[in-house]
């Protein structure tokens, strides 16, 4: 049995079944499709983001690289429609919007990885091309904050009607934080607060104008050159202190305190799974990219090993060596013969 | 010149004297994690994380650039954010920066 790799899993009635099961549906993950397929081997992408292509469609679409061999200049998001046109032959699939939770060993010595929304995969591979990891959202330095998680205090707002009728605290100075204090001042809360560090908001225009007059007309309470550093309340949230520029310290009664500040990457459950981490990267052998978990490969940002570049045409060169080690350890008498794309063309499933 | 000396004052309030070259088109968030400094620099230097987040010790003194909208934006979701706040990754060495002190500010 591989290293720290639970082999007690109870069998389930639904489970996609794949050769190599990738972690991030990256530019990386997208590569490893191709080159699995052209290997024989068939693919399936589980990624916490609602689409296709990481960080290049998620955070910078229309931002330029010019480190991709033969494109002098290319926009990330265009890079990830020519990975996807690429992979399209060997008709990957698609879990999106889901986080890879959790990951067992079966008794066949095939892996089983669910999701946070209980969709099971099955797969004698694990490729994780998860690079920076899954974004979550960022939490204020306050003490005791986690005391009221889900106890008043909500990073995400996920059903507005969970606050009507309350009195709700919002935090930060983005598209969010200004969306939501307008909706919920919309007859919707009892009483809307937006707390915020500066005089200025750098939301939507529309949205900071919609906002600046909600609070003349005194239907919201605006705090601006203001944070909140305490959370109050014996089972639930009560309140929260305020610390003010000019006024010093206030105290808020309130139901609830959605800080809205944004995502930052964490490497997430990815980090349970027995995997040797060093500096939030998993450590790979440069040989194929394993890591110390038999059957389990990292390639891409997520992963380290001496002389690491956080580059995309590196992680392209690790997926295709990697899938090499992968289509051994499926086929171990199988002779495995590099052939080239010119030659035999690319032979979809 | 092509060579700038920068003091950079980790989160144990240790100072660090670092040489810096200006012609290899280094940001100060580079900078420290070449003299493995604690910076995660983890979008890689696209404003998009305040991993960097610093705060500049002499602001008067150095002819910085104006912080972009991507940096404003960035430095509001952050916390622990002050005046002298600044993205390490925004700050591109150059001569006259030459003797500027620059404190990380606190990880969260």
């Amino acid at each position: 049995m591989a290293a720290g790799v639970e082999t007690t899993f109870a069998a389930q009635t639904i489970m996609i079944q794949t050769d190599i099961l990738i972690i991030g549906a990256g530019p990386c993950g997208l590569f490893t499709v191709f080159e699995a397929g052209l290997l024989k081997l068939k693919c399936h992408l589980i990624d916490a983001l609602p689409q296709a292509g990481g960080q290049c469609a998620e955070i910078y679409p229309k931002k330029p690289i010019f480190d991709i061999p033969a494109y002098p200049e290319i926009l990330a998001g265009d890079l990830v429609d020519r990975l996807m046109e690429q992979a399209a032959p060997f008709k990957p699939g698609f879990t999106l919007g889901e986080r890879a939770e959790t990951i067992v060993k079966d008794d066949e010595d095939q892996f089983i990885v669910t999701t946070n929304r209980g969709t099971v995969h099955r797969a004698p591979i694990i490729a994780i091309a998860g690079g920076l990891g899954c974004f979550e959202p960022r939490k204020p330095p306050v003490d005791r904050l986690e005391e009221y998680e889900d106890r008043g205090v909500e990073y995400i707002i996920k059903d507005p009607e969970f606050y009507r009728g309350k009195k709700v605290v919002i935090s930060g100075g983005g598209d969010s934080a200004l969306d939501w204090t307008n909706f919920l001042a919309d007859g919707v809360a009892s009483e809307v607060t937006l707390v915020h560090r500066r005089d200025g908001f750098r939301g939507h225009p529309d949205s900071v104008q919609k906002v600046l007059d909600l609070a003349g007309e005194g239907k919201i309470r605006l705090l601006t050159n203001g944070e909140v550093v305490g959370v109050d309340g014996e089972e639930h949230l009560e309140g929260l202190t305020i610390k003010h520029k000019t006024e010093g310290d206030i105290r808020l009664e309130t139901d609830h305190w959605v800080p809205l500040f944004g995502l930052s990457p964490k490497l997430g459950p990815i980090a349970d799974w027995n995997l040797n981490i060093s500096k939030n990267a998993i450590e790979v052998d440069t040989f194929d990219y394993s890591t110390n978990v038999d059957g389990v490969y990292a390639i891409g940002d997520i992963n380290t090993y001496p002389g690491k570049l956080k580059l995309i045409l590196c992680g392209f060169h690790e997926a295709t060596l990697m899938v090499q080690s992968a289509f051994k350890r499926i086929y171990p008498d199988k002779n495995l013969v590099l052939k080239y794309t010119t030659v035999n063309g690319v032979n979809g499933f | 010149m092509s060579t700038i000396r920068l003091t950079v004052i980790d989160r144990e309030g240790v100072s660090h004297e670092l040489e810096a070259p200006t012609d290899m088109n280094m940001n100060v968030m580079e900078l420290c994690k070449s003299a493995e400094l604690p910076v995660e620099g983890t979008c890689g230097g696209m404003a998009m994380c305040a991993s960097c987040h610093c705060y500049v010790e002499d602001a008067a003194s150095a002819d910085l650039p104006e912080k972009s909208d991507d940096e404003e934006d960035m430095l509001d979701e952050a916390f622990h954010v002050e005046d002298s706040s600044r993205l390490g990754c925004q700050l591109h060495l150059k001569d006259d920066m030459d003797g500027m002190v620059i404190r990380l500010a606190p990880v969260g």
